[in-house]
């Protein structure tokens, strides 16, 4: 025993230095790198979304206030980098790679994930590529927005090349840790863990792994054509050397619809953990809400084509498109119909984490009746490429994948740290990020109804109002951030001790000590029930 | 139908300009309506049980629903009615919108960095403005010389790529008089959000007029032509010819006659081969101060005469 007492009685004490962290192959461990790195990546990429709105908060020709950016630009590199930044780097990997490498063995009572060493390749894979990625702002920089769209991103004369080769090996961790994941959940629960007793977590977690693992190649595929192209002079998508700039598009939806979902489906799956914990009650519909996840992960390889209504495909391949997309939109809303039914008969504790839940809820209905607009084919016609696009998707991703991420980074921060933040600082966060929120986005619905198109570094007189109120709601969120930041900082520093279970929860990972000891659980647990039995 | 029509007076879309923009819009009211009814439905539901089933004591019994199939078939039953409903009607419209009418006028249009070129069928070139008559099929014929742009306009609710490499196609019947905005909405790099044109709508009589005032502009003066054509091939959009302010790329204002400085330090006389050589081969000399490679080629686009007629505008510019 005499090599075990050099050892500290958590994850976080059990090595110590800066060494025992790079080289750890605890899924724990790896999952705070991700948190760290992402956090500071989502740190960037906010200070360069308030840079685009501070430029938008009035027309160009205005006194004083009109243009803050040099020119144009200026602006679209911006407004890549927060994109390509955000997506690549904060949204895709937020979700799984931090909280799901984190809680995903916790969840099914396993050790570690099935490939510890792989885990770690995948944060290194991850780190690489978004150094890359960062990297190109001190060469040319770039400027082709994050879709690369064809003929463009061969044309310009940025460091495209490169952002390419970051994202196809962020890609790479992308698949590492689906596979991981996937393998994790068929081989290593817990005795008694039957797949219908696995939290809706683990459930959205295996529905997002899948499609990391199968739609990820294509952008990889994609870009290394691009890349191709570029350097070989081979004609695949440039039309003047004979290619086809719309295959383009093809290839990059074909991987991105499918990963608008890898964002999503895992925020759903937090959704429904927060809902029952904080009801106190089994969740509604267990089997539907499970199985639609995987239903959304199937159907949403065959959506693409709704993001090119208006790209010259054929009328009947629009019709084809919108339909399936249609489809799409009824387990998703099977799913909020079931947390809402969860809350009936239940026992509601606001609690921060639970505020987030009720937050995505909302936002989420909004996201998701407009997505159902947008699948409308005349009406896409209309907001293709406009502000409506704009705000359509930042309901879905930082109204939904957002704020379920913060939520559960407050619901397991206990956890995590060992620690409890302190209530009042967050829910202040919350409701600045839920107002600032509103106040920026909601107005692009309406600024895209009017027609005013995306990507724009100036506009029209008629669109300054509705910029100048998106504009302050951005200060609004930012000033949330910080709020947040300061909860944080604050319960790591001082946060009184956290104890193992302090939501009264059912799953697995709040039955062991907070934070939890390097094996996870001193005895193997056996599961004998499903995971929200409050009776 | 009160409500309905509220629902459209609060949509905020633009002018209606044509008949399928009423046909969209009563869609989009629909689907407002609709939105706006299901989200109080499940926001106001939520909101509702929330408040009623709050924490009360610590040890609250909560009620074990598992599941209810036939709550559940219900809702997954009718969201897919409503959503296939507004897919068959979406389709009705959209059949309209991409079905070309016969014997319609045809405009070419070409998008690229960062104007619209309009030319119709008598050879009569402008750009950045369209002239259309009032209650008349109008064909745009769409492609692209360079990257990707997107024909928009939204009082007419259509939208098209620009695809270079290939056509694609759009049609409107405008019924309404007036100006209204062309927007390019795919994105095509620096000055994206400048491309802007106008669409305008006239009588008969007027695009006759028109028409006419077009071909006697083919009979104009050198200089004259030239300064036609320094708008048609955007060259406004980044050089400056009435002040010495810079743009994207260099003013020509009294710049003839002038020695100009290169980025690798030597001067260069701007006299009538160097306007040539400019047009031609944009990148050979780089002005100081100025990226290299944003300049477009126009070698093969202009002929001699052409060329003679912006050299003479250029020279001008006083």
């Amino acid at each position: 025993m005499a090599k075990t007492t050099a050892h500290g009685d958590n994850y976080i004490n059990y090595e110590k230095g800066l060494w025992s962290w790079l080289t750890t192959v605890d899924h724990k461990r790896i999952g705070l790198m991700y948190f760290i790195t992402v956090m500071f990546f989502f740190f960037i990429g906010g200070v360069m979304a308030l840079l685009l709105r501070l430029e938008l908060f009035a027309p160009n020709t205005a006194p004083n206030v009109g243009q803050i950016l040099a020119n144009g630009d200026v602006y679209n590199q911006v407004m890549t980098y927060h994109g390509a930044i955000m997506v690549f780097m904060v949204i895709v990997p937020g979700i799984p790679a931090i909280l799901g490498n984190f809680f995903l063995p916790l969840h099914i009572g396993a050790k570690d994930v099935a490939f510890p060493k792989i885990n770690l390749l995948s944060w290194y894979c991850f780190m690489a590529g978004a150094i890359l990625a960062i990297a190109t702002f001190f060469t040319t920089k770039i400027d082709t927005g994050w879709t690369f769209y064809t003929p463009y991103s061969i044309r310009t004369g940025t460091a495209t090349a490169l952002m390419v080769l970051a994202a196809f090996i962020m890609g790479m961790s992308s698949i590492l840790t689906g596979l991981n994941f996937i393998v994790t959940v068929h081989k290593l629960r817990a005795p008694g863990m039957t797949m219908h007793r696995m939290p809706l977590f683990v459930w959205s977690l295996y529905a997002t792994a899948i499609l990391q693992m199968l739609a990820t190649p294509v952008l990889g595929i994609t870009l290394l054509l691009l890349a191709v192209e570029r350097f070989l002079g081979i004609g695949i998508f440039d039309p003047k050397l004979g290619g086809d700039p719309v295959l383009f598009q093809h290839f990059f939806w074909f991987y991105s619809h499918p990963a608008v979902y890898i964002m999503v489906i895992p925020a759903m799956g937090i959704v429904s953990e927060l809902i029952t914990t904080f009801s106190k009650k089994v969740i509604f519909g267990y089997t539907a809400i499970a199985y639609s996840s995987l239903g959304i992960a199937a159907v949403s390889f065959f959506v693409w084509g709704h993001h090119m209504f208006v790209s010259g495909q054929s009328e009947t391949t629009g019709i084809i498109f919108s339909f399936l997309t249609m489809l799409v939109g009824v387990p998703t809303a099977i799913k909020m119909f079931n947390w809402v039914a969860t809350f009936y008969k239940g026992s509601v504790e606001f609690r921060t984490p639970m505020l987030y839940a009720l937050g995505f809820m909302f936002l989420f209905a909004i996201g998701g009746v407009t997505g159902i607009m947008l699948a409308t084919l005349p009406i896409d016609v209309h907001f293709h490429d406009t502000y409506f696009v704009v705000a359509h998707f930042h309901y879905v991703m930082v109204g939904g994948t957002l704020m379920s991420l913060m939520g559960g980074y407050y619901y397991w921060f206990p956890k995590m740290f060992g620690k409890m933040y302190s209530e009042s600082t967050a829910r202040m966060s919350f409701v600045f990020i839920f107002i600032g929120f509103n106040v920026t986005f909601f107005p692009q619905f309406i600024l895209g109804a009017m027609g005013m198109p995306r990507r724009y570094f100036d506009y029209i007189p008629a669109y300054e109002t509705l910029n100048k109120i998106s504009t302050v709601g951005s200060w609004l969120i930012g000033i949330g951030f910080l709020f947040g930041l300061y909860t944080i900082v604050h319960g790591l520093l001082k946060g009184e001790k956290a104890p193992m279970n302090p939501w009264g929860s059912k799953t697995l990972e709040w039955q062991t000590p907070s934070p939890p000891p390097h094996d996870n659980f001193s005895v193997e647990p056996v599961v004998t029930a499903g995971p929200y039995e409050y009776r | 139908m009160m409500w309905f029509n509220i629902a459209k007076a609060q949509s905020f879309m633009p002018t209606q300009g044509t008949e399928i923009a009423k046909q969209v819009d009563n869609l989009y009211g629909f689907l407002l309506v609709t939105s706006f009814i299901a989200c109080v439905l499940v926001i106001g539901g939520m909101i509702y049980f929330v408040w009623k089933y709050r924490r009360k004591t610590p040890n609250d019994k909560t009620a074990y629903i598992s599941h209810n199939t036939a709550l559940e078939f219900l809702w997954s039953f009718i969201p897919l009615v409503i959503f296939l409903g507004v897919f068959g009607w979406g389709w009705y419209i959209y059949h309209q919108m991409r079905a070309m009418p016969k014997n319609a006028l045809e405009i070419n249009v070409l998008g690229k960095q960062w104007a619209w070129e309009v030319e119709y069928k008598n050879g009569y070139k402008t750009v950045n403005e369209i002239v259309v008559p009032i209650n008349q099929d109008v064909k745009i014929l769409l492609t692209s010389s360079d990257v990707i742009h997107s024909f928009f306009v939204p009082s007419f609710r259509i939208k098209q790529d620009a695809v270079p490499g290939r056509y694609t196609a759009l049609w409107f019947k405008a019924d309404k008089l007036g100006d209204f905005h062309l927007f390019c909405t795919e994105y095509c790099g620096t000055s994206h959000s400048g491309m802007i044109g106008k669409l305008k709508v006239v009588s008969r009589e007027d695009f006759d007029k028109y028409m006419e005032q077009g071909q006697e502009e083919r009979n104009l003066p050198l200089g004259e032509k030239g300064k036609k054509l320094f708008a048609v091939k955007a060259c406004a959009s980044c050089h400056a010819v009435d002040s010495p302010a810079t743009m994207v790329g260099p003013s020509l204002f009294q710049k003839f006659g002038h020695e100009e400085t290169m980025d690798d330090g030597t001067k260069i006389m701007f006299d009538e081969n160097y306007i040539r050589e400019s047009i031609l081969e944009p990148n050979k000399h780089i002005v100081k101060g100025f990226p290299k490679g944003v300049m477009p080629t126009f070698q093969g686009q202009l002929n001699e005469n052409e060329l003679g007629a912006l050299v003479e505008y250029i020279k001008n510019l006083k």
